[in-house]
């Protein structure tokens, strides 16, 4: 990697490993202006607004130059801010600028860029054919007639996802973005992890928007809401508020919640302690029977929905424990019953999630009992914070107040659930014979945490080798399953999170760069170390609750058969 | 069988390149070649065995002019619009055949599936320009006369065969 | 067959040789793309039965099927017949050449076979009226024809002489030599300093030195290279390339077995434009037969060096000539260009460093190695050393493939090659380079051309079109048709060339229907200013060209369309002209200005234009004092 110094606008700035002078330049506190760029993706170059100019007057993009010792360029010259202004006034001739009602409105992009560089006038008009809107999918909606062709969600679909499902169509003025055929997106095989929407800088594509059911369910005397909130929320929505990333604000999400008019508030680490035990228990059991193996994880519902569409062989691999969002709502339902024939209400069920597929998993008919879901309503952070907005309470400045007993209660194992290892992690703390201490310190340093995108463990439960996969970004699981395929490697357990960094990089999550998604996990741990109880089995509630169920009710409620007839 | 496409011989041309991602645009060119089109059905087969996305395929088909998803005629006309054969007014010929087919906003086909008509960049045959084809052989030297004349031949010969 | 070694294709060569020392009687057709659309393979056909039905022997093609036989002179009245590459000549075909006397039949038809066998085969008599004729002087021999005459054909040399299809007939001319050169005699390194020396500078645009591209290659890491030959001509009016590679496509190979050499690679692509079917055929019939003689494939005539051909064909996208869109397209992708660095060079196909050149400098590739850098050097001018060929078309009397020193000036060509311009009238201006070239004019007829001169204007050799307009040209209708190929193909990846040609064409389209303002203009300026300087690649970057170098030039004529709303120029492509009846007061002076007689009608009352007589010529127009002349 280089190392060296180079002067931006006269200004000497060292470097020292940067993919591109681009980097260089935010890293001297300059903020260049880039739609096509992703620091996670490879380099497009499509958008030209990261022009700079050399000495010699030359002008290229930064984001493909390479940092050089001694390189002089210029940001701000006047050439440069004419041709900015230019593609912008381009950008927005083809544009759908209805600004003002878009979904997208005050956090888009293109909107930002055409402000700050005051393009005031498009002196073109729009030629472009007509498109129409696609609202097929439970999880995000997208408006052709916004989109600015940057990419980004074609590279993180192929790159990061690894499902191709919307690519390039047509060339030129023609170009657009579509799945194949130009078909909608129910009609592919589109896994609702909604990472097209996160990069979205426009409102070409957003997480489909449920809002509106949220205030009705909510001023709806006759209903009873009870809202579960996942791991991950807490740490990631008070960015939104300019709380730092990985900061905990579960506390004053409660009171919010109860402010804008929620009866109820729990915390899905209850469900995950659930899952911990399910799986834990599987996991034991088919080391016991001798498979099959490896074992995947099952609480990331575009990672199933996924086996379903393109690998329906590895069905009968996946734990067969629903997501702890669905275990909390199916106890939940149970409960409840008896409650709302009592006091004639009906008990409306939210999840806030930091995923768009759990709109889909919400919606799965497995979910569906007696013609009810168990969730009925799927809320992205993003969207609880638009919801926090609209009700102008300033998130930071609230009073706390912590989620209810008996369901607000959860271990540390099932706060971590909210990041890549996590899972894992807590499978391993309820498997370990071992119960001390010492156990979780060696885990905090094994493969099991950290950020690199295909993790290996071999861990001893009892006296067998236990080797164990951890994998975040969809694509990584696909080539893992190569390699398992291949017989290259050979793995008992394995997690996959679709999305970067585990949940906490979902797509519902307000927009967030690796460094913040890190900052998230980080903030999971520590809530993990303040946690009264680490493990699954040591949550009082769950266990008593545990040993209360029939066995028949226990898989009723907690289990699912995702493998077709 | 979909569309008198055969699927067995479309299988046969991808294993032909031995099922490698980088011979997809040959593998439609030849199945092109065979149908004179893509169907929707050949593009999915293509992805399955390549082991690709199909957005990918019809990414890729999209992209080159060539690709055709859309059945053609029997013969093909193609009026080239290179410089050498606009300047010598290729415009004309192709408004004329238009006009002829009864061809309306972006139809290509004539409603009787006879003839579909392009135009195509320049086919280097400039020397003899306006230059017309029909199902790639040239015709050099062409006016709107001489090319309604030669659409007439084409449907004569045609129903003499049928 | 043996194994194929040094001495034995040797002997192959020298008896090919000697083979080809005993035709003496040789009807040669052209068989390039534009002949056969005339008809040359049905002649072709032709001669060969009649002349067989006449009893003469006739032979096809030099190939010794013995291999351990000698050639021996065939006795009796033997007539070779071939099927020659392009002889560039395209406007006068089908050709027919007659050797040994060099004698050129121009526009052939079936009918005149007879005539020609009759005559010049059994007689040696001259057929008058097939000769090609310029201001009243009949030419019979080819060479003396100024079309030819004035050219330096080295690159083409053998293009319209050779049977494409025969690697002995190239074999004899001295083909392979410079390979085995390369090979037996020469190292990567002194290959790639031969080619440096020599000067020898891209063919298909930018003008970049081969020798340092090769040499670049060279030193990188050991491993998998790549050699990509690029043959997506895809400039409207270019068909240099073309001609070569159906012409000579043993040239090509043999380049690029050199560059191989090299650089070090033992694979490579070529990628040929879809639309020249003739030429894929072409090649891939000579790499078999290279293939054959192990001239190509694993241990090339028992040497460690092994290289293997594959032919692309394209599918019909112009941006696939930028080098990086190229191997995107070889990778079976949509063919958009990537930013660049890393260059191809150093990551070109499936990221592996790669030589890519065009047609055109390969085949110069082996005439530089055999007769040496010296001698390519003294060829041309000082900074821009060899030969250019250029595919001459537009408003001129010869149209065709010339090859000329660089350095050759534009009068040199467009007037003693190209004849001048047809129908008498006046040169105009010249575009250059295709839609990413600029046009020159009057000025610049005796400017040397050659790469830097080029530069220096704004324009560029580009692939080596050269479209000739005369007087009656629109120049803002050029730079429309320029924009509008551009931007049909432009890939659609970055946001100036996507969005700004689309936008420049509109505002031309817009001047050339006369519904322009002088706001118009600016905007023209400033998105050319913007898309040239931030566009991704080459063809964004010099999509501007033809505007910018028409406004510079010929502004008037955009005045014309925005100021006059009438352009002398374009009448051909104005909407139909009409009259009125509200505004039309019946004065009759436009009636009286018509040249086609096409204005009827009463004095006081409403006149009528007949279009159909009427050649909007704008007359009646430029005369109407109440302004009733409308264009619909």
């Amino acid at each position: 990697m280089a190392k060296g110094i180079m002067y931006i606008d006269g200004q000497r700035v060292p470097f020292d490993g940067e993919p591109n002078v681009l980097s260089v330049i935010r890293k001297a506190g300059i903020e260049m202006p880039t739609f096509c760029y992703y620091s996670d993706l490879s380099v497009y170059g499509a958008c030209r607004m990261c022009v700079v100019e050399d000495e010699r007057g030359k002008i290229e993009t930064s984001c493909s130059m390479q940092p050089r010792d001694g390189l002089k360029i210029r940001t701000n010259t006047a050439r440069l801010l004419k041709h900015r202004r230019m593609i912008l006034e381009l950008m927005l001739a083809s544009h759908n600028c209805s600004c003002t009602t878009c979904e997208k409105s005050g956090d888009c992009h293109l909107q930002e860029l055409a402000m700050r560089f005051g393009v005031r006038k498009v002196r073109f008009g729009d030629s472009r054919e007509e498109t129409t809107m696609d609202d097929s999918s439970p999880a995000i909606v997208r408006d052709p007639s916004k989109c600015i062709l940057c990419g980004d969600c074609v590279r993180v679909c192929g790159e990061g996802i690894g499902m191709n499902i919307i690519d390039f169509v047509n060339r030129g003025y023609n170009m657009r973005v579509a799945p194949a055929f130009e078909r909608t997106l129910s009609e592919t095989h589109c896994i609702s992890c909604g990472q097209c929407s996160a990069v979205c800088p426009t409102g070409a594509i957003t997480v489909y928007n449920e809002i509106g059911r949220a205030w009705r369910a909510i001023h709806n005397p006759n209903k009873r809401v009870v809202v579960q909130i996942a791991p991950a929320v807490r740490v990631a929505i008070g960015e939104a508020f300019g709380l730092p990333a990985g900061q905990n604000a579960l506390d004053q999400l409660v009171t919010a919640l109860k402010l804008m008019g929620v009866d109820e508030v729990y915390d899905t680490t209850f469900g995950a302690d659930f899952t911990t035990i399910e799986e834990g228990t599987e996991f034991l059991q088919r080391l016991e029977r001798g498979g099959p193996f490896p074992m995947f994880t099952s609480c990331c519902p575009a990672w199933v929905k996924y086996l379903e569409h393109e690998n329906p062989k590895y069905l009968k691999h996946i734990s067969t424990c629903k997501s702890p969002m669905q275990m909390f709502a199916a106890i939940l339902r149970d409960r409840y019953a008896e409650k709302d024939r009592e006091d004639g209400r009906t008990t409306f069920h939210i999840a806030i999630m930091p995923c768009t597929a759990k709109k889909m998993e919400a919606a799965r008919p497995e979910f569906v009992r007696d013609g009810r879901r168990d969730v009925d309503l799927v809320l992205t952070t993003q969207e609880v914070v638009n919801m926090i907005k609209e009700s102008g309470i300033q998130l930071p400045q609230i009073e706390l107040e912590s989620p209810e007993l008996p369901f607000g209660l959860g271990s540390g194992a099932g706060v971590i659930y909210g990041t890549t290892g996590g899972v894992a992690e807590a499978v391993v703390r309820f498997c370990l014979p071992d119960k001390s201490k010492n156990v979780l310190r060696e885990l905090k340093y094994s493969p099991l945490r950290g950020n690199k995108a295909i993790r290996v463990a071999v861990i001893k439960v009892g006296d067998r080798d236990v080797h164990m996969a951890i994998v975040h970004g969809l694509a990584n699981a696909q080539k893992l399953l190569k390699e398992i395929e291949a017989g290259n490697a050979y793995f008992d357990l394995v997690e996959v999170m679709t999305c970067q960094g585990g949940c906490v990089g979902g797509a519902g999550q307000p927009h967030g760069m690796k460094q913040d998604k890190a900052d998230r996990a980080e903030g999971l741990y520590n809530l993990d170390r303040m946690a009264p109880f680490k493990r699954a089995e040591r949550n009082p509630v769950v266990s008593t609750f545990l040993q209360n169920l029939d066995a028949e009710k226990r898989h009723e409620l907690l289990h699912v058969d995702y493998v077709k007839e | 069988m979909s569309n008198g496409i055969s699927m067995e011989r479309v299988e046969e041309i991808i294993d032909g390149y031995g099922c490698q991602v980088h011979h997809l645009i040959a593998i439609m060119q030849d199945i092109q070649a065979e149908y004179k089109y893509l169907s929707p059905a050949v593009l999915e087969r293509i992805a399955q065995k390549l082991g690709i996305g199909v957005a990918k395929v019809y990414s890729v088909a999209t992209f080159y002019e060539n690709f055709s998803l859309e059945a053609k005629g029997k013969y093909i006309i193609k009026v080239c619009d290179g410089t050498a054969c606009h300047v010598r007014k290729s415009q004309p010929i192709y408004n004329a055949i238009r006009e002829y087919l009864e061809l309306e906003g972006k139809q290509k086909t004539s409603a009787d599936g006879l003839f579909t008509l392009e135009t195509v960049a320049c086919l280097g045959a400039c020397g003899l320009a306006p230059v017309v084809t029909v199902n790639d052989q040239v015709h050099s030297k062409m006016s709107p006369e001489l090319a309604i004349d030669l659409l007439e031949s084409l449907r004569k010969e045609d129903a003499a065969n049928a | 067959m043996p194994e194929m070694n040094r001495e034995r294709l040797e002997v192959r060569r020298v008896k090919a040789k000697r083979a080809l020392s005993y035709q003496k009687r040789q009807i040669l057709l052209c068989a390039g793309t534009g002949c056969i659309a005339g008809g040359a393979l049905k002649l072709y056909d032709y001669f060969q039965e009649e002349c067989a039905r006449r009893g003469l022997d006739v032979y096809v093609g030099l190939t010794q099927e013995n291999e351990t036989e000698d050639v021996t002179e065939p006795k009796g009245d033997g007539v070779y017949l071939k099927r020659s590459g392009c002889h560039g000549f395209c406007e006068m075909g089908p050709l027919v050449q007659i050797e040994p006397e060099g004698i050129l039949y121009t526009h052939v038809q079936l009918e005149d076979c007879d005539e020609i066998i009759e005559k010049t085969i059994l007689k040696g008599e001259v057929v008058e009226r097939l000769l090609y004729e310029l201001d009243g002087v009949r030419y019979t021999k080819h060479s003396d024809i100024p079309f030819y005459h004035r050219q330096h054909r080295i690159v083409l040399e053998n293009c319209g002489t050779i049977d494409a299809e025969d690697i002995d007939e190239y074999l004899a001319k001295d083909g392979y030599v410079a390979f085995e050169k390369a090979l037996f005699e020469m190292t990567d390194e002194t290959i790639c300093k031969e080619i440096l020396d020599s000067g020898l500078r891209g063919r298909g645009g930018g003008g970049f030195p081969a020798g340092r591209k090769w040499d670049s290659v060279r030193k990188q890491p050991k491993g998998k290279k790549y050699v990509v030959c690029n043959g997506d001509e895809g400039d409207p009016g270019a068909f240099m390339d073309r001609s070569i590679m159906e012409g000579n496509p043993h040239s090509i190979i043999e380049g690029m077995l050199i560059a191989a050499l090299g650089a070090g690679s033992d694979e490579g692509y070529i990628y040929v434009r879809a639309e020249y079917p003739l030429a894929v055929a072409r090649l891939k019939t000579a790499i078999a037969k290279a293939e054959e003689m192990n001239l190509l494939g694993d241990h090339i005539l028992g040497t460690d060096f092994s290289f293997h051909l594959n032919v692309n064909r394209g599918a019909g996208a112009f941006v696939c000539g930028e080098g990086s869109a190229l191997t995107a397209s070889i990778e079976g992708n949509r063919g958009m260009p990537r930013v660049k660095p890393p260059r191809t060079v150093e990551q070109g196909l499936w990221a592996r460093p790669t030589v890519l050149n065009n047609v055109e400098t390969f085949s110069a590739v082996p005439l530089i190695i055999r007769k040496g850098s010296a001698w390519f050097k003294s060829i041309g001018t000082e900074s821009s050393p060899g030969t250019k060929a250029f595919a001459l078309t537009g408003n001129v009397v010869n149209t065709g493939l010339i090859e000329v020193p660089m350095g050759a000036t534009l009068r040199e060509i467009i007037f003693d090659i190209g004849g001048g311009i047809k129908d008498g009238k006046k040169f105009k201006a010249v575009q250059i380079g295709g839609p990413s070239g600029g046009c020159l004019t009057e000025e610049h007829l005796d400017m040397p051309l050659d790469f830097d001169s080029l530069k220096k204007l704004g324009a560029m050799i580009g692939s080596g079109g050269l479209v000739v307009m005369d007087e009656d040209t629109c120049m803002v209708e050029v730079a429309r048709f320029f924009m509008n190929f551009t931007q049909n193909e432009s890939c659609g990846k970055c946001v100036p060339c996507r969005e700004g040609t689309r936008r420049m064409l509109e505002i031309l389209t817009r001047i050339v229907n006369n519904e322009g303002s002088l706001e118009d203009l600016d905007l023209l300026e400033e998105l050319s200013a913007t898309i040239s300087e931030t566009a991704l690649c080459g063809l964004g970057q010099s999509a501007c060209k033809p505007v910018q170098s028409t406004l510079k030039y010929f502004r008037d004529e955009y005045l014309a369309h925005v100021v006059d709303k009438h352009c002398p120029h374009c009448n051909g492509r104005k909407k139909v002209l009409q009259i009125d009846p509200e505004l039309c007061k019946g004065c009759g002076k436009c009636m009286k200005q018509c040249p086609m007689e096409a204005i009827t009608g009463q004095i006081r009352m409403p006149h009528v234009i007949d279009t159909e007589k009427c050649i909007k010529c704008g007359a009646c127009w430029g005369c109407c004092p109440f302004g009733a002349i409308r264009e619909e």
